[in-house]
């Protein structure tokens, strides 16, 4: 069936739906990993986004129960080059596109990716839409440009959780107050702006009970449960645009050990006093590098996230930096010098991407001993 | 870290003569170190006794032995020269045999001479069958059941442990000579007495057979910050029991999930630290049970390999010269990536196609070897494809082998209606050369993709891609020529039907198929080898065609002459050709004129992106070429350089009015193509691509002393003055 995307600048590929008619917008983002497509579609820091693989062929290896990165598929929609449909693998349990077609996601196939991709690295990330039932470009470029887009938008109360729950190894748990997780050495808090299962995995692993919490969760609540640490997840969108977290975390910091990861970190950037910016096209992809400044050496990372941390914003006396992007210079961690907080813009949890920065999990681990 | 300034002169050896598994890569590999080390304000002094290399040539290295790599002239050169350091992972397993020799003998201690890169200890313990073992049960990893045995009596003592098939493979040898895979005692015996005859120190491993399992390798780099990058997954399309020089490779891995793919990631890291390889690249084997994902380490290549330069060639990153940088002291984070311009070495190439290495090779030359691939190597070439999917990539890939076939069907080497089916089953069951159209029957008699893969172990990823191939061409043939249109010619060539192909399927010719495009409109576009899969923009103009929307062929006004490569290795065709192409290419950069290289050989420097002012790594065939004209416009083709390949497309060339630049083709080719031409050219020099081989000239020149007599190419009085295409001069 035929497809077509339409972008805000008045751009236009053509394609094919592999998972039937359908019509949707979003903003159009790359991502280079060359594996790892069900964890990134599962990855709730993709909503409102239409993604694109960069990576030709999608599909091979099918989907499978354990790599799943949330409850469902986040994704606004996914466009590839060439749908494999047979999946090729031992753990496959089903094909992407009836994983897709399930949770009513457009798939689309047939496109010449990489000329998109260089279309946004020049352009930026744009507000795009994909149809199969409207096939009038000028139409489609009429509607990208009324789609909302993502600057200023609160998505994390969208993507959080409404209710708390458990870690267990058998996934999550309705609960409250570490009632429902499985035991452990240290207990944490964790801010669930968007969260990937990898990260409560990483923690469980490490001896923590780990409790996740809405976004809305208040710093008196999270007192209450008395934690030894508090996790703070990636999530989508405008660090900007999320109410109410940043002062949470604010009142929490002097009290507690603090992580954060991705939209956690610039949470903190903006609890210390700072401000972030959107990046040109962001960063999305399993093979960015980072040095970790306190030891020299460099990691490859994880990355999803089109906004950043103005490492200028912040104040000197107060924050250190600890990351830096080799790509491009830009932020990628930092800890705070009177409290107990470090966190990073890169995904150490990983799903999909090198274990490289796992690291960071038992720093975080250490600092709870401490 | 900043580079060493404690050593100023560096060693290092090269590869000797071309034997099977060990070809023109190394001179590829060898050439970028010894650029990158002098780059770098080190002395480098070069032994190889190869002289059709780019690297022997005088102007490359600092002072170049052309003598036998042997440990005692190795041991001569170091008494005369007194370097501070010897590189040697850069030349095969010859240069790392000879050095650990070299180290033994205590001539290094003698001359207070340093192992960079990896030294004795370390090479023995990754190429030791034993040490290897106990390294990689320390760090948790498994390898396959065996044994370790000196004598034949042990060797059957083992087997009844181990049972049958059992495969052999002899230590410290090349590519797995005099190895293979023993199905019972006498085989077995067979194998070992020739092993250990081969082994350097009369060792053989016994070890349980994975035939079936899915194999895999890791290029892997360290610098001496203990930075570890990936730089290129490989996956075999032939399940294990195939050496892998012998397999038809695929990058990146096709079928693995990223869970599985990090595992086999952080196993490489991990076998990479405690081998103890210091810095530069290493390749390391894996074998996984399409069952269960059980994974075991096969073996790790603590150098560069043939392996390093497929993935070189495949992801754009130059990795024997960054080795050579890491080698003496720098850390990936300082060097920059040439290709961006922007970011640095420090990262993970992502590649946004699909590439394909086919091997090739040469059975009917040798009708005393049977024609059964095992754990030995005996491909004499191979030729890398690169298409925005498999299928296309694959069907370049057959057309760039040059064995005849333009694509996977579609050509009367594919009609084996009047093969017996079992006899069919047998040769889809044992890998041989021959299996790949054995294959394309097997889709013809619908044996189905199941009953295929229990006979082949291949991937049924990959039977449902040829399944996709084959059905296309039963569509082409049921549309016939007239359905040949819009969407649907688009859609056939992007699936990598050449116009020879579906000119066979639709009983037409080929310039039919040419004309109906030309009428369509259905071009190819070209799109850039990155690294980085478009996320930065890129400075080398290094292409490959597809059939999509966007072009990004960067077409310059100024003079510009294009240079057809040699393709891949054969058997009368080695480096020599290569070697040809390389300085018509320096050459035309000298005087200011573009040079455009088009070739489908990864394994030589001219395929390198620094080469020539643009690469095209495209099929030798007349549509391929013809497309890169059309869209380049070059003021003339050379074709006499790379051998046979080029001179054979001369006189379509020529018939499509492109200017082929000195020889005028009609003598070239046509009917006794060779005497005709030999005849007709006894008046030339020396020249003669079919007359004198380029080795014949070499050989004597090189082997003079090099300093005494300097001697270049100057291709361009050729085609200014007269039909000759090479001459030497002496400077002297």
């Amino acid at each position: 069936m035929k497809a077509l995307i339409a972008l805000e600048d008045g751009a236009i590929f053509e394609g094919e739906s592999f998972t039937g008619a359908g019509e949707t917008s979003g903003e159009i983002v790359f991502n280079t990993g060359m594996s790892g497509y069900q964890e990134v579609l599962t990855d709730p820091s993709y909503t409102g986004q239409i993604v694109t693989m960069t990576y030709p062929l999608i599909g091979n290896y099918g989907v499978n129960e354990e790599d799943n990165e949330s409850d469902r598929i986040q994704v606004e929609a996914f466009i590839v080059k060439e749908y494999n449909a047979i999946p090729c693998n031992y753990r496959a349990t089903g094909s992407l596109a009836d994983f897709l077609k399930k949770e009513n996601i457009l798939g689309i196939e047939g496109v010449d990716t990489r000329a998109l991709t260089r279309h946004i690295r020049v352009a930026g990330a744009l507000r795009g839409i994909i149809s199969t039932k409207d096939l009038d470009p000028d139409s489609l470029v009429a509607k990208a440009k009324a789609s909302p887009g993502l600057v200023g938008r609160d998505l994390v109360k969208e993507v959080t959780c409404k209710e708390p729950y458990g870690w267990t190894i058998k996934g999550p748990v309705a609960g409250n107050n570490f009632s429902s997780c499985d035991p452990g050495k240290h207990k944490i808090v964790c801010f669930d702006l968007g969260l990937k299962y990898n990260q409560l995995r990483l923690l469980a692993e490490r001896d923590c009970a780990v409790q996740v919490v809405p976004a809305t969760t208040s710093a008196e609540e999270v007192m209450a449960m008395n934690p030894d640490g508090i996790f703070l997840s990636n999530g989508p969108g405008d660090p900007a645009g999320v109410e109410g977290v940043i002062e949470t975390i604010r009142a929490l910091l002097p009290e507690k050990p603090v992580f954060g990861i991705c939209l956690g970190h610039q949470i903190l950037g903006l609890a210390y006093g700072g401000t972030t910016y959107k990046l040109k096209f962001g960063h999305r992809g399993a093979n960015q590098p980072v040095k970790d400044l306190l030891t020299g050496k460099v990691e490859v990372t994880s990355q999803n996230h089109g906004f950043c941390v103005d490492l200028d914003s912040l104040p000197a006396d107060e924050v250190e930096l600890t990351h830096v992007n080799l790509n491009d210079n830009s932020l990628e961690g930092m800890r705070h010098k009177k409290f107990n907080a470090f966190s990073v813009q890169h995904h150490p949890e990983n799903a999909p991407g090198p274990h490289d920065s796992i690291y960071l999990f038992d720093r975080f681990i250490e600092t709870m001993d401490e | 870290m900043p580079k060493r300034t404690d050593i100023h002169k560096i060693l290092i050896i090269g590869s000797g003569p071309i034997i099977i598994s060990q070809a023109c890569e190394f001179d590829y590999s060898g050439t970028q170190a010894v650029t990158a080390l002098k780059e770098e304000g080190y002395e480098v002094v070069l032994i190889n006794s190869n002289p059709a290399t780019i690297m022997t040539d005088p102007e490359i290295a600092d002072r170049t032995y052309i003598e036998p790599i042997t440990p005692e002239m190795v041991a001569k050169i170091i008494e005369k020269e007194r370097p501070d350091a010897l590189l040697p992972t850069l030349g095969g397993q010859t240069g790392l045999n000879t050095a650990i020799k070299v180290a033994e003998m205590g001539v290094l201690e003698k001359y207070n001479v340093e192992m960079l890169a990896a030294d004795v200890d370390v090479i023995k313990k990754a190429e030791g069958r034993d040490s290897f073992r106990e390294a990689m049960y320390k760090i948790g990893l498994k390898v396959p059941e065996s044994a370790i045995v000196h004598t034949i009596a042990e060797s059957r003592e083992a087997a009844d442990k181990i049972g049958f098939p059992i495969i052999v493979r002899p230590s410290f040898t090349l590519g797995g000579t005099g190895g293979g895979v023993a199905y019972n005692s006498q085989e077995l015996d067979d194998m070992c007495t020739a092993g250990l005859d081969l082994s350097l120190n009369t060792e053989v491993m016994l070890e349980r057979s994975l035939l079936g399992w899915k194999e895999y390798e890791l290029e892997v780099m360290r610098d001496r910050n203990d930075n570890v990058v990936i730089i290129c997954s490989i996956e075999n399309m032939d399940a294990m029991g195939v050496h892998t020089g012998d397999s038809i490779t695929v990058a990146p891995a096709q079928t693995l999930s990223d869970r599985e793919y990090q595992e086999m990631r952080d196993a490489s890291i991990a076998i990479i630290r405690e081998i103890g390889v210091e810095t530069g690249g290493s390749n390391v084997q894996f074998a996984i049970n399409p069952e269960n994902g059980e994974q075991m380490i096969i073996e790790m290549n603590p150098r560069v390999s043939r392996s390093s330069a497929l993935a070189s060639k495949a992801t754009g990153f130059p990795i024997a010269k960054i080795a050579a940088k890491l080698a003496v002291g720098y850390t990936l984070d300082e060097i920059t990536n040439d290709i961006t311009q922007e970011t640095y070495a420090a990262f993970e190439p992502t590649i946004d196609y699909c590439v394909i290495k086919i091997p090739r090779f040469t059975f009917e030359k040798f009708p005393e070897t049977e024609d059964v691939l095992t754990t030995a190597m005996k491909s004499v070439g191979e030729t890398m494809a690169i298409g925005r999917t498999f299928k296309e990539a694959l069907q370049k890939g057959f057309r760039s082998l040059e064995i005849g076939i333009s694509g996977f069907g579609g050509h009367a080497k594919f009609e084996l209606d009047d093969r017996d089916q079992r006899d069919l089953e047998l040769k889809l069951k044992t890998p041989n050369s021959q299996r790949i159209f054995c294959l394309h029957e097997a889709l013809v008699r619908d044996m189905g993709v199941e009953r295929i893969y229990e006979l082949t172990a291949i991937d049924p990823w990959y039977l449902h891609n040829l399944q996709q191939i084959y059905n296309m061409e039963l569509e082409i043939k049921e549309k016939g020529f007239k359905g040949l249109q819009g969407d649907f010619l688009r859609k056939v060539k992007q699936f990598g039907f050449s116009d020879d192909q579906l000119a066979y399927i639709t009983g037409t010719s080929e310039n039919d198929i040419w004309q109906l495009r030309e009428e369509q409109q259905v071009k190819p576009v070209y799109k850039l080898v990155d690294t980085c899969a478009a996320e930065f923009e890129a400075h080398t103009p290094y292409y490959y065609s597809t059939f999509e929307q966007e072009n990004e062929a960067r077409s310059t006004n100024g003079r510009k002459v294009m240079i057809l490569g040699g393709g891949p290795n054969r058997i009368g065709q080695g480096i020599e050709f290569d070697y040809c192409c390389v300085h018509a290419s320096f050459a035309l950069r000298e005087m200011g004129i573009e040079s455009i290289m088009v070739n489908s050989n990864p394994e030589t420097v001219s395929t390198d992106y620094d080469t020539s002012d643009k690469l095209y790594f495209e099929p030798l065939t007349r549509e391929d070429v013809m497309h890169i004209i059309d869209t380049e416009k070059p003021e003339g083709v050379i074709v006499q350089f790379g051998g046979q390949t080029p001179l054979n497309l001369a006189v379509a060339l020529d018939k499509m009015n492109v200017p082929i630049l000195g020889t005028s083709p009609m003598p070239l080719t046509g009917p006794k193509t060779g005497n005709a031409s030999r005849n007709s050219c006894k008046s030339w020099a020396c020249c003669n691509p079919i007359t004198t081989r380029p080795e014949t000239v070499l050989r004597p020149w090189k082997s003079l002393n090099a300093s005494a007599i300097q001697w270049w190419f100057v291709p361009h009085t050729f085609w200014a003055d007269g039909p000759c295409a090479l001459s030497i001069m002496s400077r002297s």
